[in-house]
C-alpha cells in the first residue's frame, strides 16, 4: 500500500520535473548580465527620470547603446555614469548636473485670492476647470501634483507663501515634477557653480498691467533686464522674460533692475551693502560684487526696488 | 471682493444621500426581526444585540483612536450595524465574553485590518461569526428554544431545523407557517422570515439595495433544492423548507447585500446570488455543517473583485 | 407609459422657480463685450477694428474654420477695442469690446412680429443661411449649427429629434420660449426638417411641462410631420444620445454619431434662432436666459443681448442676494461656476443661477463603500467609481477599456454618491487624458 503511494508520487515528481527542465531549455531567455550588473548600481527608484520605462529599461538601453553618450540617470548622476561605464568598458558623458525650478513668486501675500476652490486638490482637475483661486492664470496652484509625482521627497508646498520649493539637497532633476505640472511652471535647469542660479520666477503672459494687477510680483515684460544683459541671455517673448541657462554667466544685472523682484538668484554670497528685497528670494537682493566664477565685474550703485 | 464666490466642478448640487443615510435605513430594516427576536428569546437576545452593539462601536472607536489615529467615525452606524448583525448571527445565550471576542474579531480582523469601511474584503459580521463558530463550535451551535423570555445564558437548548434535517430526522419538522413566522430554534435574528422580508421590502422602497442578489439566492436555492427533493423525497427536504430555515434570509437580504463586499453590477450581483445559492446549498446537502449560507457568503465575497472585473454593467449603445 | 431612456438617471429636485415668467427684454448695456469664442471649434475671426461703427446684426467676426460660427454684433454703436477679457473660466481670451449708442438694427432684419410661414428656399440656402447668422446648439454644448445640418458622406438623417427636455432643474428658458413663440419654433422645425431632407420630426418635452405639450400639441396639428412626445423627468435626458434612445429606442455606440442612429438632434431654442434666421433675416445675438436661484428675489426669463455682463442681468432679477456662495452659467448639474458675475452672457448661456453659500460648499469626502450607486444611475452604463480609481492610478489603458471616453459629464455620479466623492473631477479628467491617448494614436 505505502509502496504504491511511494511510486505513484515519485513518478508524478520525476515526470514534473523532467517537464519543468525541458519548457525551462526550451522557453529559455538569453540576457546578457551585464544588464543585471547595471541594474544593480542604478538606484532602483523607477522614476522615468532617464526617459526610459524604469531602471531595468535604462540599463537594458546603457547596454544596448554603443556609447553612453546623451545617456543619463540624473538621479544617481555622475557617480553611477561613471560606475556603468566601467561595467561596460565605456566612455561615459559628462552631464551637467540639472536642478527643478520653480518660476512662479506669486505667493498669497503677492497674488491675492479672488475666488475660492472647492474642488479636488489637483492641479490637473483645478486647471482644466478653470484658471485658478487668483487673477494670474499661470502661476503655481498650490494643489502640489508636483509633490505627489516626487519619489525623492524633494518639492513641497510651503503653506505660507501657497507654492512649493524644491529642497536643492534632494532633487535629481528626474523631471516627474515638471511632467506633473500642468501649468509648465516647473523647468529643469543648470544647477550652476556652487548652486548658484538666476532665473525669472515668473511665466505670465498677460500684458504687463494685468500681470501686475494680478500678481505684485509677476513679470510685466518691460525688458529692463534684456536690455541690461550683456550676453544675449535674456529673451523677452510674449510679454515675459526668460533667462537662457545655458548663456548665463550669472552677473545679477538683470536681478538689480527687475522693478518687481520677478528674477531671482539663488546661492549668491550676500552682496556688501544690505538692501531690502523686493519680496523673498532665496538669496537676500543685494548690491555687491559677486564672487561666482565666470561672473564679470559689476557695478555696484543699482536700484533694486524701482517703484 | 470682500464675498469670495466658490468655484468648483459641476455638478453644484448633490442628492442628499450619506453613508450614515443608509447605514441607518439598513438598521430600521432590521427592526422587525429584531421584535421577532424579542418575542421568541426575550432577554437574551436584548442582551446579546446590547452587547455585540456596544461592543463593535467600542473596538471601532478604540481602534481608529489609537491605533489608526484618526477621527473616529463610529457615528456613520457602520460599527452599529455590524454589531446587530453580528448578534443576529448568534444563539441568545451565548456569553458576554464570547460576544467581545466576536466583536473584536469582526471589528478589528474583519474591517479595520483592511483600513475601515469601505476597504474590506470580507463582511465584518460574518468575519466575526465565523471567527466564533469555529472557535467556540459547543456554544455556537446549541441554540435555545423559543419562548423562554426571562432566560438568558441559562435556557434549555433544542435542535433547529437545519441540524434535524442533517440528521435526517424530517418527522419531527416544525411546520412550514410555524418557520415562516418564527417558531423555531435558531439564531436570533433569523427565525422569522417574514420580518426580514419586510426588511428587504423596506430597504428596496427606501432603495437601499436592489433586488438581484436576494432574488438570484432564492431562485438558485429554491430550483437546486428542488432539483434533490424530486430526486429524493425522503433524503432531500423540500425547498420551501431550504429556503425559510436557517440563515438563508438573514444572509441574502442583510449580509449578502453588504455594498462593500458585493458585486457593483447587476449582472455581477445575479452571478454573485446564483454562487451563494449554490454553495449554500452544497454545503447544506452534501457538508458536514448543517448551515453553509455564512461559509457560501464568504467565499462569494472573497471573489466579489473577480466578478467586478469581469462583469461589467450594461454599456450604453453595446460593446 | 411615458417613455425614456433605457439605462440611469436621476431626477433632481426639480426647482423651476421661474417657471411661468414672462420673457422680459433686458435693455442693451453700456459696454458689451462680445468674445469671439462662443462655441465649440476653431475661435471666430475678428473683421472689425477698433473704432468702427457696428449696428445690431452687423458682422463682426467670421467662422475661423470648418467647426466654427460667425458672430454678430448684439448692439449698435463704436468697438472700443478688441482685447482679451475674462471668460466664464477664468482665463483671458480675445473679445471684442463694443460701447453702445443707440439702437440702430441693420435694415435687412425684418422685425416685424407677423409670423412668415412660406419659405421658398432649397436646403442648402437654409444651411447657408443658418451658418451666416452664425446658429450654434442653444442647449449649452454650442455646436455649429450648420456642421450638424450637414450629415457625412454615406450618411442619412431619417428624423429631427427636438430638445424641448429642458433637464436641468432650474432653468425654464426653454419652457418659456415654448409658451410664447410655439408658432415660430414649429416654423423653426420644418426648415430644419427640410434643411436635412427628412418628413418626420419629434419634439421630446418632459412631463413637468404639461401646459408646454398642450400649447405646443395644438399647434402641430397644422404642421405636417411634427410629433411631440411627452417624456417621464428624468436627468439627463437632454443628452443627445439618452434622447435618441428615449425616442426612438436606437442607442448610439460609443464614439458614434447621433447620425449613425439617423437622428439629428437640435435644441428648441436652435429651432427658434433658425426661424428667425431665415425667415426674419435676424442673426443670433441675443437669447432667452433664465436668472434664477432659491435666494433671488425675482427669478425671471430674460431676453439678453449677448456680451451683456452677467451682473446686469441679476441686478434685472432683483440684484445679488446677501450669502451668494456660488454663480452658475447654466444649470446645477452641467453648469459652470463662474469666477466673477462680469463675465458677460454668450451664446451658450441657457441660465444664471445663484447658489447660496450653505448650498455651495461640498461636504467632505469619505472612503467609497461601493454601493453601486453611481452604477445605477450612470445613463451611459459605465462604473464610475471604478473610473475614478483608474483615474487616480492613472491607468489609462483600463480606463479606456471600461470607456471612460464615453462620459457624457452629467454628474449624476457625484450627485448620487452617498460618500461625497467627487467622481465626475476625476473622470472628466481622466476621459481628457484618455481622449488626448486615443487622438494621438489616431494621428
Amino acid at each position: 500500500m505505502i509502496l504504491i503511494a511511494v511510486i505513484s508520487l515519485g513518478a508524478i515528481g520525476a515526470i514534473g520535473a523532467a517537464l519543468l527542465y525541458a519548457t525551462s531549455k526550451k522557453f529559455e531567455v538569453i540576457e546578457d548580465p551585464r544588464i543585471g550588473q547595471v541594474q544593480e548600481v542604478l538606484p532602483g527608484a523607477n522614476c522615468g527620470g532617464c526617459g526610459y520605462p524604469g531602471c531595468g529599461g535604462f540599463a537594458a538601453a546603457c547596454v544596448k547603446a554603443d556609447s553612453l553618450d546623451g545617456m543619463l540617470c540624473p538621479v544617481g548622476g555622475a557617480p553611477v555614469m561613471g560606475q556603468i561605464a566601467t561595467i561596460l568598458g565605456k566612455e561615459v558623458a559628462s552631464a551637467e548636473p540639472m536642478v527643478a525650478v520653480v518660476r512662479c513668486n506669486g505667493t498669497c501675500a503677492a497674488r491675492p485670492r479672488n475666488n475660492q476652490y472647492d474642488g479636488v486638490k489637483s492641479c490637473a482637475i483645478a486647471s482644466t476647470l478653470y484658471g485658478g483661486e487668483t487673477g494670474c492664470t499661470f502661476g503655481c496652484l498650490g494643489y502640489g501634483d508636483c509633490v505627489a509625482a516626487c519619489n525623492f521627497d524633494a518639492i513641497h508646498v510651503n503653506p505660507e507663501t501657497g507654492l512649493v520649493e524644491v529642497d536643492e539637497e534632494k532633487c535629481t532633476s528626474c523631471g516627474a515634477c515638471v511632467k506633473a505640472c500642468p501649468k509648465n511652471v516647473i523647468e529643469l535647469r543648470k544647477k550652476g557653480p556652487k548652486s548658484r542660479r538666476v532665473f525669472v520666477s515668473c511665466i505670465n503672459k498677460d500684458k504687463g498691467a494685468v500681470a501686475r494687477k494680478a500678481c505684485a510680483n509677476a513679470c510685466i515684460g518691460c525688458g529692463k533686464c534684456a536690455k541690461e544683459c550683456a550676453f544675449e541671455a535674456i529673451t523677452v517673448e510674449n510679454n515675459v522674460a526668460y533667462i537662457d541657462f545655458t548663456k548665463c554667466r550669472l552677473c545679477r544685472k538683470c536681478v538689480a533692475v527687475c522693478p518687481t523682484g520677478a528674477i531671482h538668484e539663488l546661492n549668491f554670497p550676500p552682496r556688501k551693502e544690505a538692501a531690502p528685497a523686493a519680496t523673498k528670494p532665496a538669496a537676500p537682493v543685494t548690491d555687491a560684487t559677486p564672487k561666482a566664477a565666470e561672473a564679470p565685474k559689476v557695478e555696484t550703485k543699482e536700484e533694486t526696488n524701482q517703484k | 471682493m470682500e464675498n469670495k464666490l466658490y468655484v468648483s466642478p459641476s455638478p453644484h448640487i448633490h442628492g442628499g444621500d450619506s453613508i450614515s443615510k443608509n447605514m441607518y435605513g439598513v438598521l430600521i430594516a432590521l427592526v422587525p426581526a429584531f421584535l421577532v427576536s424579542l418575542y421568541c428569546f426575550g432577554l437574551g437576545a436584548l442582551i446579546v444585540t446590547a452587547a455585540a452593539v456596544v461592543f463593535c462601536v467600542l473596538f471601532e472607536y478604540l481602534i481608529q483612536k489609537f491605533l489608526m489615529k484618526k477621527e473616529p467615525t463610529i457615528c456613520d452606524g457602520s460599527a452599529i450595524l455590524t454589531g446587530v448583525l453580528l448578534a443576529f448571527n448568534v444563539p441568545s445565550n451565548l456569553p458576554i465574553w464570547i460576544i467581545a471576542i466576536g466583536s473584536l474579531a469582526a471589528i478589528g480582523i474583519g474591517k479595520m485590518s483592511f483600513g475601515g469601511l469601505g476597504n474590506n474584503i470580507f463582511n465584518p459580521a460574518l468575519t466575526g461569526r465565523i471567527f466564533l463558530l469555529i472557535s467556540f463550535p459547543a456554544q455556537m451551535t446549541t441554540w435555545p428554544e423559543v419562548g423562554q423570555l426571562t432566560t438568558y445564558a441559562d435556557a434549555t437548548t433544542g435542535a433547529t431545523v437545519l441540524s434535524l434535517l442533517n440528521e435526517g430526522a424530517l418527522d419531527k419538522m416544525p411546520t412550514l407557517c410555524d418557520m415562516f413566522l418564527g417558531k423555531m430554534g435558531g439564531s436570533l435574528g433569523e427565525v422569522s422570515a417574514l420580518a426580514l422580508l419586510l426588511g428587504m421590502v423596506y430597504m428596496l422602497w427606501k432603495k437601499i439595495i436592489t433586488w438581484h442578489i436576494p432574488v438570484s439566492i432564492f431562485a438558485t436555492v429554491f430550483v437546486f433544492t428542488g432539483i434533490m427533493h424530486l430526486v429524493n423525497p425522503a433524503q432531500y427536504a423540500s425547498p420551501l423548507v431550504h429556503l425559510l430555515s436557517g440563515g438563508l434570509m438573514l444572509g441574502a437580504i442583510f449580509m449578502a447585500t453588504d455594498y462593500v463586499t458585493s458585486p457593483m453590477s447587476k449582472s455581477g450581483m445575479i452571478v454573485y446570488g446564483i454562487g451563494i445559492g449554490i454553495l449554500t446549498t452544497v454545503i447544506r446537502l452534501f457538508g458536514s455543517y448543517p448551515e453553509g449560507m455564512s461559509f457560501a457568503i464568504f467565499i462569494m465575497n472573497g471573489v466579489t473583485p473577480l466578478i467586478n472585473s469581469y462583469m461589467k454593467p450594461k454599456h450604453f449603445g453595446g460593446k | 407609459m411615458l417613455r425614456t431612456f433605457r439605462i440611469g438617471g436621476i431626477h433632481p429636485p426639480e426647482n423651476k422657480l421661474s417657471a411661468g415668467k414672462k420673457i422680459t427684454a433686458l435693455a442693451a448695456p453700456k459696454q458689451v463685450i462680445i468674445p469671439l469664442s462662443q462655441h465649440i471649434g476653431a475661435p471666430a475671426q475678428a473683421v472689425v477694428k477698433k473704432g468702427d461703427l457696428v449696428k445690431v446684426g452687423t458682422l463682426i467676426a467670421k467662422a475661423g474654420g470648418f467647426v466654427s460660427a460667425n458672430i454678430h454684433s448684439s448692439v449698435s454703436g463704436k468697438v472700443n477695442k478688441i482685447d482679451n477679457a475674462l471668460d466664464a473660466s477664468g482665463y483671458r481670451r480675445p473679445a471684442i469690446y463694443i460701447d453702445v449708442e443707440g439702437d440702430e438694427w441693420e435694415e435687412t432684419i425684418d422685425r416685424s412680429e407677423t409670423l412668415v410661414k412660406d419659405c421658398t428656399l432649397s436646403s442648402k440656402e437654409i444651411v447657408d443661411k443658418i451658418a451666416a447668422a452664425g446658429i450654434v446648439g442653444l442647449g449649452g454644448a454650442t455646436f455649429p449649427t450648420q456642421v450638424k445640418l450637414m450629415p457625412p458622406p454615406g450618411s442619412k438623417a431619417e428624423i429631427i429629434i427636438i430638445n424641448a427636455v429642458e433637464c436641468e432643474p432650474y432653468l425654464t428658458s426653454d419652457h418659456s420660449l415654448m409658451m410664447e413663440k410655439g408658432e415660430q419654433i414649429l416654423v423653426g422645425v420644418s426648415l430644419l426638417m427640410k434643411a436635412v431632407n427628412v418628413n418626420k420630426a419629434v419634439i421630446g418635452i418632459e412631463n413637468n411641462k404639461p401646459d408646454a405639450i398642450a400649447h405646443l400639441t395644438k399647434l402641430a396639428a397644422s404642421y405636417s410631420g411634427i410629433e411631440i412626445m411627452p417624456l417621464k423627468v428624468q436627468y439627463p435626458q437632454g443628452g443627445e444620445k439618452q434622447l435618441i434612445d428615449a425616442v426612438i429606442r436606437r442607442q448610439v455606440k460609443s464614439g458614434a454619431l447621433p447620425i449613425s442612429a439617423g437622428a439629428v438632434v437640435q435644441n428648441v431654442g436652435t429651432a427658434y434662432a433658425v426661424y428667425e434666421a431665415v425667415q426674419k433675416n435676424k442673426p443670433l445675438f441675443e437669447r432667452v436666459v433664465t436668472v434664477t436661484g432659491k435666494a433671488v428675489a425675482n427669478p425671471s426669463n430674460l431676453l439678453v443681448r449677448m456680451g451683456t455682463p452677467i451682473n446686469d442681468l441679476i441686478e434685472a432679477a432683483g440684484g445679488i442676494p446677501e450669502n451668494t456662495g456660488k454663480i452658475i452659467g447654466g444649470g446645477p448639474m452641467m453648469g459652470k461656476a463662474l469666477i466673477s458675475a462680469e463675465v458677460p452672457v454668450t451664446k451658450g448661456s441657457s441660465g444664471v443661477l445663484l447658489l447660496t453659500k450653505e448650498e455651495s460648499v461640498r461636504k467632505p469626502m469619505q472612503d467609497c463603500i461601493r454601493c453601486a450607486k453611481c452604477v445605477n444611475v450612470c445613463p451611459m452604463g459605465l462604473n464610475p467609481a471604478f473610473l475614478m480609481k483608474y483615474t487616480v492610478y492613472k491607468d489609462w489603458d483600463l480606463a479606456e477599456a471600461n470607456y471612460i471616453q464615453d462620459c457624457i459629464e452629467c454628474g449624476s455620479c457625484s450627485y448620487t454618491c452617498p460618500a461625497n466623492r467627487p467622481l465626475l473631477d476625476y473622470i472628466r479628467s481622466g476621459k481628457g487624458k484618455v481622449m488626448g491617448i486615443i487622438r494621438s494614436r489616431k494621428s
